[in-house]
């Protein structure tokens, strides 16, 4: 565990919590320390209970822990709402002289320390800077140099003139001052600097630079929280680039949109989250049977339904690996940590033409929330390589005509991948539809055809299996007998989790998993284990019970999908032929 | 874009299953001579199409082109002409598809005035499914699942599309070729988001709306001597429910196009093969 220090500030929804919080955050980060931060929040403009939480350390720190060592609390709900975490020695910041708090009881054992934020503020040009006097007290209790607060300070308001920063400065002074003359407390919290530099930036803003720098051009959304960040972040930036980002009236408009951005030739995505992802679905098979290239983000937070919006869940595995009417080939990748969020939109990008194929990109709540310190090395952009896959220009184009001249966008090859003509290249004119169709993009329910494309389609799943690394991160003792597996944003709390386990003399080897499907065979590694535990953040283990069917000793299987259903005596014939001899031989009998 | 383009160009080789007669035939035809006739070429056109009779248009176009979920066709022809400007984007689909499931896509893309051109195959009935009321049928038209009439009032399309500032309103007839294919020009001309609605006949399930009706009862704008750039004339024309016109209604002359008003003018398909030049700009906006 990392020599930490916990830090919050509460209030109610509309004080200015997050935006103060970001401050002390990036001057944490400016020093030097890394920082994880996490928000409690209600799904409201004001009101309510919302705060601002930073876990900050000179070494890396993944996770939150049940712990608050220092507490700016706005409103004495502020206080109650984190009894669990203060301990003994913890110090609280308030106003004392606000009408509300000044009955307040603080928990036993920690320290109450009142600061006229309101007034000394005032003293400064504004009753609007209390928070920023209470950062400045905080300092203070936390040996933290002032002046690492003044470039956060100037990033947060130098839109607003010279004056404001300043003003903004001497309030922070005021409040470490008041501190230091009349307080003396024998805290030994020290938040020592280091030369090291460090951004800070939250999984969405993640997934949007890895957008940009991947090539995406188009974003299409509806607002939803958690996913809203990334079409904000993108929104002036990726025109810098000669993209765009358009605001839908829904998310059925917005995948469609997506999907006729990316039938352009563009690298487009959309992103949601549950409720959105409900709508999407309507259109995931579409896009799967037209072979279009797409990124489809969903950030999953509580369902069902409107569910806890701003509380965090994985319950969308199942939507996200079956969803949609019909046998939908697609691939789900969902990082693990806030970095990861980047790498993985590249690669979704990648996966998503070189196949043709959808591409879920699964992140979660905690993940989109989470504003954390990274070298800026983590995000080297010379690594990024754009892989278009099978696209023909003009001179490309002959060899994919057919005896009459006609373009194949559907075309049956070996590793299923078909070619791809963009929209003005000569000669390359062919439609494509849901319904499915032939090599030609043309609607046909011919027995042999169907069968021939719903194989090539999958076969382009069966090819990516082969040439693409599907590997999980590995974690912890390799030769325990205990394995823990999880996916998501549950990696970094797992992994601080194996120190503690460690200390009680737990040995456990840690797989996390960010491929979804296809994903990982863990056949051995389970089979290895004695215990095998699935972490996940829901109710009903949806990936323990992906898990659970992947070891399965397989059944034998007979299947039929050329649109006609089965009759007896070839039923009998094909369950006779598994008996006895190959059960592969069944696809055959049926595709014939 | 070559200039000897024929219309035939715009045919695929696939013979249409619709039904001897079904007004599409027309629809189509001008459509394809529109597209001839205002310099277009296959390579160059994307056909986004609907579900429904109307639908199959993409098939027996020939064209870049999709048919893709019910409703929800001008999203995605909005998705294309944004990522390639350079691409005339027509999307084509039934009153079903519209003015039913896809309602709210027609107001919005309307609102958002990309310059793609919007034909609607509208036969006031649901053919494909064998005859259900559509949004457009009349209040007392007795269907398989209307047996006294919906009982509420149909659509007013091009209502709809004047209330959320539509920018090019117009309707034809099928079986008037030539009138039909001079405003499937106008409309492609136009720029912005170009608006017809095609009167055009189910023979098979309609027996009300019929070509005989139609022949009987259009008024066309013109021969009134309409101004189209006149809001209120043509507020006053789309209002008037007792007549069935044909004509450019509505025209306004200061159209700015979405592309426009953004800037978008880029193909979107051209990307560098690594990360952009300056990316690391934006890790460091992270400091």
């Amino acid at each position: 565990m990392p020599e930490d220090l916990n830090w919050a500030i509460g209030g109610e929804a509309g004080d200015g919590i997050d935006s103060t919080g970001k401050i002390f955050a990036q001057a944490l980060s400016r020093a030097g320390r890394h920082v994880f931060t996490s928000k409690d929040f209600a799904s409201r403009i004001r009101g309510g209970y919302t705060a601002y939480k930073i876990r900050t350390s000179v070494d890396r720190v993944e996770s939150v822990v049940d712990r608050l060592d220092i507490l700016i609390a706005l409103t004495e709900r502020t206080i109650h709402e984190n009894e669990d975490e203060l301990h003994e020695g913890s110090v609280i910041i308030y106003d004392g002289e606000r009408s509300t708090m000044q009955d307040v009881e603080v928990p036993e054992g920690t320290h109450a320390m009142t600061v006229p934020l309101k007034s000394l503020a005032e003293d400064a040009g504004g009753a609007i800077m209390r928070n920023v006097v209470a950062l400045g007290a905080a300092c203070e209790v936390a040996n933290f140099p002032i002046e690492n607060l003044d470039e956060a300070l100037a990033k947060r308001f130098s839109d607003k003139g010279e004056a404001i920063v300043e003003n903004n400065e001497k309030a922070a002074r005021l409040g470490q001052e008041y501190v230091a003359e009349n307080y003396d407390l024998d805290t030994d919290y020290d938040l020592e600097t280091t030369d090291n530099d460090y951004v800070l930036l939250n999984g969405d803003e993640a997934i949007g630079m890895g957008a940009i720098a991947a090539g995406c051009r188009f974003y299409s959304g509806y607002p939803i929280t958690p996913a809203t960040d990334v079409m904000e972040y993108l929104t002036g930036r990726i025109e810098d680039y000669g993209g765009a980002v358009i605001q839908a009236e829904d998310e059925l408009s917005a995948v469609n949109m997506a999907l006729g951005a990316a039938r352009a030739g563009a690298r487009s995505m959309t992103a949601t989250s549950g409720p959105g992802i409900d709508l999407m679905t309507e259109t995931f098979g579409l896009v799967a049977t037209t072979e279009t290239p797409l990124v489809i983000c969903d950030v999953m937070r509580s369902g069902p339904s409107t569910g806890m919006p701003t509380k965090q869940e994985q319950g969308d595995l199942n939507m996200v690996l079956y969803g949609g009417h019909g046998e939908i080939p697609r691939f789900v990748v969902a990082p693990t940590t806030v970095a990861e969020c980047f790498w993985k939109t590249v690669e979704a990008f990648n996966l998503a033409e070189q196949y043709q194929t959808p591409v879920f990109l699964v992140s979660d709540l905690a993940l989109a929330v989470t504003e954390q310190t990274f070298p800026p090395e983590a995000f080297d952009m010379d690594e990024i390589e754009i892989k278009r896959g099978n696209v023909v220009d003009e001179d490309e184009i002959d060899s994919w005509l057919d005896e009459q001249g006609r373009f194949q966008p559907h075309f049956p090859t070996a590793d299923g991948v078909s070619p791809r003509a963009f929209p003005g290249t000569t000669d390359g004119a062919h439609m494509t539809t849901g319904l499915e169709h032939d090599s030609l993009g043309r609607r046909t329910e011919e027995e042999e055809v169907r069968v021939e494309q719903v194989d090539k389609r999958n076969r382009k799943v069966e090819t990516a299996k082969e040439n693409e690394d599907w590997d999980y991160r590995e974690f912890g003792d390799p030769d325990a007998d205990t394995l823990v597996v999880s996916w998501g944003s549950n990696e970094g709390a797992m992994r601080e989790a194996l120190e503690l386990l460690d200390e009680n003399g737990h040995d456990v080897r840690f797989i996390s998993v960010p491929y979804l499907f296809p994903r990982p065979d863990l056949g051995d590694e389970v089979e290895a284990a004695e215990d095998v535990i699935v972490v996940e953040c829901n109710a009903t283990g949806q990936f323990a019970d992906v898990l659970e069917h992947d070891v399965l000793e397989r059944v034998d299987r007979i299947n039929k999908y050329t649109g006609v259903r089965y009759k007896a005596d070839e039923l009998a014939e094909d369950v006779a032929a598994a008996i006895t001899g190959d059960a592969d031989d069944t696809q055959e009998v049926e595709a014939e | 874009m070559s200039s000897d383009v024929r219309f035939t160009d715009f045919k695929s080789d696939k013979q249409p299953t619709w039904c001897p007669g079904c007004g599409d035939f027309g629809t189509m035809n001008g459509m394809m001579k529109a597209l001839a006739e205002t310099g277009n070429d296959p390579d160059n056109t994307f056909v986004v199409a609907g579900i429904g009779c109307s639908g199959k248009i993409g098939t027996y176009m020939h064209s870049y082109a999709l048919h893709g979920v019910h409703g929800r066709a001008l999203p995605v022809g909005v998705g294309v002409k944004l990522a390639n400007p350079d691409l005339e984007v027509m999307v084509a689909g039934g009153d079903g598809d519209g003015f039913s499931i896809g309602a709210g896509h027609f107001v919005h893309a309307v609102r958002r005035n990309v310059d793609v051109t919007y034909v609607v195959m509208d036969n006031r009935i649901y053919g494909l499914t064998k005859g259900q009321f559509s949004p457009t049928s009349r209040e007392d038209f007795e269907t398989s699942t209307s047996p006294e009439g919906p009982q509420m009032p149909p659509v007013n399309p091009l209502a709809l599309a004047l209330s959320a500032g539509g920018t090019f309103i117009a309707q034809s007839f099928a079986s008037d070729a030539k009138r039909h294919t001079e405003i499937v020009k106008e409309a492609i001309e136009h720029p912005g988001f170009g608006f017809v609605n095609v009167f055009s006949p189910c023979v098979t399930f309609n027996d009300v709306d019929t070509y005989d009706y139609f022949r009987g009862a259009i008024v066309d704008a013109e021969d009134e001597e309409h101004d189209p750039t006149d809001f209120d004339a043509a507020r006053d024309l789309i209002l008037d429910r007792d007549r069935e016109y044909q004509g450019v209604l509505y025209r306004d002359s200061d159209s700015v196009t979405y592309e426009e008003a953004h800037g978008l003018t880029a193909n979107m398909a051209d990307i560098p093969d690594g990360a952009p030049e300056d990316a690391m700009d934006l890790v460091r906006e992270f400091y």
